[in-house]
């Protein structure tokens, strides 16, 4: 037997503002990288209705500068990709990750917040352009010539550019902080029991896309610094006139832009498959089998960045195809795991459930619809067009967004302790994913009648007009599914039924404490000895943990608080005591 | 007893489950920490590289002249491959402080606080040293970094290393300050172990970038 003196800890009181400016805490940093990246997905999102609202008829109406249109396009590709995708993925791993793997809190607490508070600062940077007399306007890729600082009507020379590299560079840094730490906390944090075959597989999500960020994303630091040097201090790197290349940009920047693309949707497939197995009453299906494909996806993500640059006539054409297509194995294995998840299951129609079927059929739209640009003659036709624009919003907004909103609608009851409206989220659903379909769908119709990417105004006589002015209506439309959203988070902040531990009857360990989380996260842990520690839980196949007597409130009782850990009934199980120092 | 019996044990005992994974022994979390981000330095210093022998093989000669370099220029950027002591001397000093940085591990080890410090101090002079001489050939040099795709792929790799040897003197200062305070020993180095992963790092980095500027 063993006695712990607990003293009782200062009475800090905080006010709440000062508690979450401060705050090291995994769940409330996760719930900041949240609000942080909603808060940029409505700025993108409307700079996204501003190059809608251009194309939607020929002529220029609503900007009457061609550059505005450009920066327009720019911040909306870049503000989505690095201020909404890839930290709102972050930050539900950064809520997940440690609950599921029965960790108090992330392995580097302070890195942690660091991470996190570098994204506002970056995309505050970024978007400062637009007070400084533009921002970048050279496309999310910068590709130079079009992002150096050169005279000629092709260049950017405005400090919006700079911003832009110093935001990039500040929020690269933020990921790969982020991404140590997801490593060290899922390779040294695990609870007992915990072996990484038992691990969710939001958790093996994480740890793939931490791995890719922490050594594809350096290398775009590497290519943004070079950019810099160009720009700043008379560098040619980029510049072919003095012996630089600008096909070397295009190199370095794919080789990390085309992992971040893994990067940007794994987490989601990972929340995906938390979601399936729950809302079906059934295990994940092949659940090594998704492990492996994941970790496959993981290696071949750096093999194929060359696929962007088939048309540059200097990389290696059959090879970058080759992998590119072998990309679609283990994209199938998971298509599959998915589908036989729900094979027979017992469905339940719930929110939830709604968006992760939305991610599978957009994502799979979006993965065949990637694979004709992998065939090279074809992507020789279609490189630069709009098919292009219709892919990557299949597989970014039909596939990660709505794997965000499914882990949203799955995952508020235990952020915040009370349930999200069904009846609003079906109808945030609905309407999105009609906006959605009725956006993208005729782009990819347009990209075979040959309109470009990146145009503000198109001819009349075009053919284009009436597929614009749809895809500009369900822009609209993708706009209004948000006012729903915000209605019903909203409402359920104030008033929403309580959640209780485990509405869901989840497989995994979040669900095993409290709606909100106490600060460090479990009070007692149930055995681990599946990758379903719950599921065993409930049907009897494991023993709940013993219940330690939790310490009053230290600042209620002012006496030291004893703490004797009495034997606990523990049938047919041995026990040791940990080792008095 | 099985393994997990005893995993139970412990988590019951921890009122912060999974702290307890800690004790099981393996690598430190800093120090994991630290390979994991000097990975990810690797991959920052390859990309610059990359751009370095991309420039290279494009041009028909290295290093090339262009034609906004003078020929005194051109000059300069034989003189560097032709005569490279100064860079051998600081690859020489370099390589040095990573001995001595190996020398405070392994004191530390010992619990031999006084070996530590000695060791230390001398490898923060050796950082400082090597720091002084490249701003010294930096001097000499001649060109700069606007000087053609030569300069600019040559400051950057250099002043990139260099500002990592920055970074690594300052870490290596704190060591020092801390250990004159008394915070280390054999049990509890953590920091020294990790800054030395870095130093090394940071010594080998050099020495690519010297086969790879003044040799290849």
């Amino acid at each position: 037997m063993a006695t712990t003196t607990l003293t009782p800890a200062a009475s800090a009181y905080r006010s709440g503002l000062y508690e979450w400016l401060t705050t090291t805490d995994h769940k409330k940093i996760g719930i900041l990288y949240i609000v942080n990246s909603f808060i940029f997905f409505f700025l993108a999102g409307v700079l996204a209705l501003g190059v809608r609202a251009e194309l939607a008829v020929p002529g220029l109406q609503l900007l009457t500068d061609e550059h505005l249109y450009n920066q327009l396009f720019t911040m909306h590709g870049t503000a989505m990709l690095f201020l909404f995708i890839i930290p709102m993925l972050a930050g539900f791993a950064n809520y997940i990750v440690p609950l599921q793997i029965g960790a108090p809190d992330m392995a580097f607490p302070r890195i942690n917040a660091l991470s996190f508070w570098l994204l506002p600062l970056g995309g505050i940077l970024m978007f400062s352009g637009f007070l400084t007399g533009g921002t970048a306007a050279a496309g999310w890729t910068g590709y130079p010539p079009l992002s150096e600082d050169r005279p000629g009507g092709l260049a950017s020379s405005g400090p919006g550019m700079d911003l832009w590299l110093t935001g990039l560079i500040l929020i690269g840094t933020a990921s790969i902080l982020g991404a140590v730490n997801f490593l060290v906390t899922i390779f040294k944090m695990r609870a007992p029991g915990m072996t990484l075959f038992r691990m969710p597989i939001l958790v093996w999500t994480a740890l793939v896309t931490a791995v890719l960020v922490l050594m594809a994303t350096p290398v775009f630091t590497s290519a943004l610094i070079m950019l810099f040097i160009d720009r700043n201090y008379g560098g040619h790197f980029f510049d072919p006139a003095t012996g630089g290349n600008a096909i070397l940009w295009q190199n370095v920047f794919w080789f990390y832009s085309h992992p971040a693309v893994y990067v940007m949707v794994l987490p989601a497939m990972g929340m995906v498959s938390e979601i399936l197995p729950v809302f079906s009453r059934k295990p994940l299906f092949g659940y090594k089998a998704f492990i492996f494909a994941t970790a496959g996806i993981g290696a071949l993500g750096f093999s194929v960045w060359a696929h962007h640059m088939f048309t540059t006539g200097s990389v290696y054409l059959p090879f970058f195809s080759l992998m590119t297509f072998l990309i679609a194995v283990p994209t199938g294995v998971k298509m599959f795991n998915w589908i036989f998840t729900m094979w027979r299951g017992k469905l339940t129609l719930s929110t939830p459930l709604l968006f992760a079927l939305g991610f599978l059929s957009m994502f799979l739209i979006g993965g065949i619809n990637g694979a004709f640009s992998a065939a090279v003659p074809v992507d020789f036709a279609l490189h630069d067009t709009y098919w292009v624009v219709a892919h990557l919003h299949y597989v970014l907004f039909g596939g990660s967004v709505f794997g965000v909103f499914a882990g949203v609608y799955y995952w508020f009851p235990k952020m915040t302790g009370r349930m999200l409206n069904e009846t609003l989220g079906k109808v945030q659903f609905v309407l999105m994913f009609i906006g959605f379909n009725l956006t993208f769908f005729p782009m990819h119709v347009l990209g075979l009648q040959g309109m470009p990417r990146r145009i503000a105004d198109y001819a009349t006589t075009a053919g284009w007009n009436e597929l614009n002015l749809a895809a500009t209506i369900g822009g609209f439309l993708i706009a209004a599914s948000t006012i729903p959203f915000l209605w019903n988070v909203f409402v359920s902040l104030r008033s929403g039924p309580i959640a209780g531990d485990d509405p869901w009857e989840g497989n995994t360990l979040e669900w095993a404490t409290t709606s909100p989380p106490p600060p460090y996260n479990f009070d007692r842990l149930p055995e681990i000895r599946s990758e379903r520690p719950l599921f065993d839980l409930r049907h009897g196949l494991t023993h709940p943990a013993a219940v330690l007597p939790v310490p009053t409130d230290p600042s209620v009782t002012s006496p030291p608080v004893v703490v004797v850990d009495e034997p606990v009934a523990r049938p047919a199980r041995a026990r040791r005591t940990r080792k008095e120092p | 007893m099985t393994g997990d019996a005893h995993a139970i044990a412990l988590q019951e005992h921890s009122p912060v489950a999974g702290v307890a994974h800690d004790e099981r022994g393996g690598i430190s979390n800093p120090v994991l920490g630290m390979i994991l981000f000097i990975t990810s330095e690797v991959m920052f210093f390859a990309g610059l590289f990359a751009a370095y022998f991309n420039v290279r093989a494009n041009a028909p000669a290295w290093p090339p002249i262009p034609p906004t370099v003078t020929e005194e220029l051109a000059e300069h950027f034989h003189h560097l491959k032709a005569e490279p002591w100064l860079a051998l001397a600081l690859t020489v000093i370099l390589v040095l402080s990573s001995f001595t940085c190996q020398f405070a591990i392994w004191a530390i080890r010992q619990n031999d606080r006084t070996g530590f410090i000695r060791n230390i101090a001398v490898t923060v002079i050796l950082g400082i040293v090597f720091l002084i001489g490249q701003g010294y050939d930096y001097t000499q040099l001649g060109f700069g970094l606007a000087d053609g795709v030569f300069g600019t792929t040559f400051y950057t790799l250099t002043g990139f290393h260099g500002a990592h040897v920055f970074g690594g003197v300052i870490m290596l200062s704190v060591l020092l300050y801390r250990g004159m305070a008394g915070q280390f020993s054999a049990r509890h180095h953590d920091a020294v172990e990790a800054t030395s992963i870095y130093w090394h790092f940071v010594d080998v980095v050099w020495i690519a970038l010297f086969s790879t500027l003044y040799i290849l």
